[in-house]
């Protein structure tokens, strides 16, 4: 059993702060590292795969510094986020060069055992450079089991994968998890990281936003205040129309939109009152338009709570 | 210090690669032309002086070194390959090494060996001259070696830099300034091919003996160890 510990860590490229003064442990289990695109993610992953110092702080496995450690690399798999991965080569030949790189007593039993994992014998003899996304995605997997490490650690693992080839290495990971290893994954999807990890870590804009299991983090995400933008043919009359309905807790005329911001309390309830007091009142309505639907606000959101 | 593995991936990298034509395409072109004229002049010290010392030497052995050096690390690094190599309880100097001794392999293969065929060629080795040239272009194999394999580990613009020294500064400047002469792969080697031949082949190089053997052993030891270093510390850039 490993656990990474990311300690008051950051990590800063010239002036760009991608990594703000993070602290978080992961510990055995699947977590899901989630946040919106330039959120810091693929920087704290290689952090933690030591392909980054630490700008300050510590980032350790149990309590030896990753960086520059090699020996590190006996715990740790890694799943990189880039595509290169030496396509002159088969599936085989790619998984079995890794076992022998580890220094493993059986490299071609290791070799086979991963490849089995990630069901991928059948096209094993094939060069990697004909294979699909998902192929390469489950190749890199095989690549990075071969030596049975307690830690692993993928970088937007999902990309491009169709949802079968997605299912499967979520089945997969899964497993891993049970087993008890450490597994990271990050994604800027809500829905994958629900459906995979026990543990959420949320990171937005270089600073850790929220953590905890996915009911709490939806909690976060769903108990506030909806906002709305709306235009209509009489933007007063419906805003004095709405306010009177409880499923409304403020709004503003926003001159320079020339449109009114709605912050509605009642979702579901504010979806069916507002066609029915437009309606009522004549009023049409020429947008409506949810003003932090996009994961990037959710996140500010939660940045800000 | 060498492993195994790092060596086939990178023998496979290297030859597997469209690049590698030019390592066929140029000792070809040496063993066309040195076959053509033999057949059409006959056995020709000068000549063959000429064309060992003129193309192999000063085109040839460099341009192989720059393809089998940078050849040997920049593409892994370029599309992120490498981190398979390096994600390894595998010493960074280990990884180097054995890159080394693959590039300086390629480059004996694909130069200093069609030099000395074609010396023989030429002349037969008359005055020792296809020995001599051979012998240079094999030392000069290893700092090619060492410093390209730099090269690929410190620029994404290796190839061009590096071809950009083998053709301007190698091939031309080297052999019109004399300032450039002195800091030049070719001349080192070419003291040593100058001490093989005797003083009747008119092989000369702009440099010494000890002069030459000492700064083309900096340079290799120098080369590596820095390349070492660079990839102990090189760090994974995100998409920019
Ligand atoms: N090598 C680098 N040089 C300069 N800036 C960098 C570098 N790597 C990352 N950044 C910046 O750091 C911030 C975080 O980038 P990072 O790649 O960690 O985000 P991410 O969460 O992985 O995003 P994505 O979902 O797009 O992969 C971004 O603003 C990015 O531009
Ligand atoms: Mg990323």
């Amino acid at each position: 059993m490993s656990t990474l510990h990311i300690d008051r860590t950051s990590r800063w490229f010239g002036n760009v702060v991608a990594v703000n003064d993070i602290t978080m442990d992961i510990t055995p289990g699947v977590t899901g590292l989630l946040g919106p695109n330039g959120a810091g993610k693929s920087t704290l992953i290689n952090m933690l795969g030591g392909f980054l110092p630490p700008s300050t702080g510590s980032v350790t496995l149990d309590s030896t510094p990753i960086w520059r450690n090699q020996e590190a690399y006996k715990e740790i798999g890694l799943v990189p986020e880039r595509e290169g991965m030496y396509d002159f080569l088969t599936g085989w030949d790619f998984v079995l060069a890794n076992a022998e790189l580890h220094r493993l007593p059986d490299p071609a039993a290791a070799a086979r055992k991963a490849l089995a994992t990630v069901e991928m014998e059948q096209a094993q003899d094939r060069k990697i450079a004909t294979y699909s996304k998902g192929m390469r995605q489950r190749v890199k997997m095989a690549s990075a089991l071969v030596h049975d490490p307690s830690v692993l650690l993928l970088d937007e693992p999902f990309n491009g994968m169709d949802p079968r080839q997605r299912m499967q290495l979520m089945e997969l990971l899964r497993r891993m998890g049970d087993e008890g290893r450490t597994v990271l994954f990050s994604s800027h999807i809500l829905e994958e990281v629900e459906q995979l990890a026990s543990h959420i870590e949320v990171v937005v804009a270089g600073r850790h936003a929220a953590s905890g299991d996915f009911r709490k983090i939806r909690r976060l995400m769903t108990d506030r205040p909806h906002r709305y933008l709306v235009r209509s043919s009489d933007d007063r009359l419906l805003a004095s129309a709405l306010i009177a309905d409880a499923s409304t807790a403020g709004i503003e005329l926003d001159y320079s939109e020339k449109a009114l911001r709605i912050q509605a309390v009642d979702f579901g309830r504010f979806t069916e009152v507002l066609p029915r007091l437009a309606r009522e009142h004549g009023i049409r309505l020429y947008t409506v338009s949810p003003s932090d639907e996009s994961l990037e606000s959710v996140f500010s959101y939660l940045v800000a709570a | 210090m060498y492993n195994q593995t790092v060596a086939r991936l990178t023998y496979k990298a290297l030859l597997g690669r469209r690049r590698a034509l030019i390592l066929f395409a140029l000792p070809l072109l040496l063993l066309i032309v040195a076959g053509t004229v033999r057949a059409t002049t006959g056995m020709d010290d000068e000549v063959t002086r000429e064309l060992l010392g003129g193309f192999a030497m000063a085109t040839m052995v460099p341009l192989i070194g720059v393809v089998a050096g940078t050849g040997a690390i920049g593409p892994e690094i370029d599309d992120g390959s490498v981190v398979y190599l390096l994600a390894k309880p595998l010493r960074r100097s280990s990884i180097i090494f054995t890159k080394l001794l693959v590039a300086i392999a390629v480059t004996v293969v694909f130069s200093a060996v069609p030099t000395l065929l074609a010396g023989y060629l030429l002349n037969g080795n008359s005055q020792q001259i296809a020995v001599a040239y051979a012998v240079a272009a094999a030392v000069a194999s290893v700092a090619y070696s060492a410093l390209f394999l730099l090269l690929g580990t410190v620029s994404r613009h290796a190839v061009v830099i590096g071809l950009v020294y083998a053709l301007i500064w190698e091939a031309l400047f080297g052999s019109m300034v004399s300032g450039a002469r002195e800091l030049s792969v070719q001349q080192w080697a070419l003291s040593l091919a100058q001490k093989v031949a005797g003083s009747g082949a008119g092989i000369t190089s702009d440099v010494g003996l000890t002069t030459g053997l000492t700064l083309l052993l900096v340079a290799t030891v120098g080369g590596t160890w820095y390349a070492s270093r660079r990839l102990r510390t090189l760090t994974l850039a995100g998409e920019e």
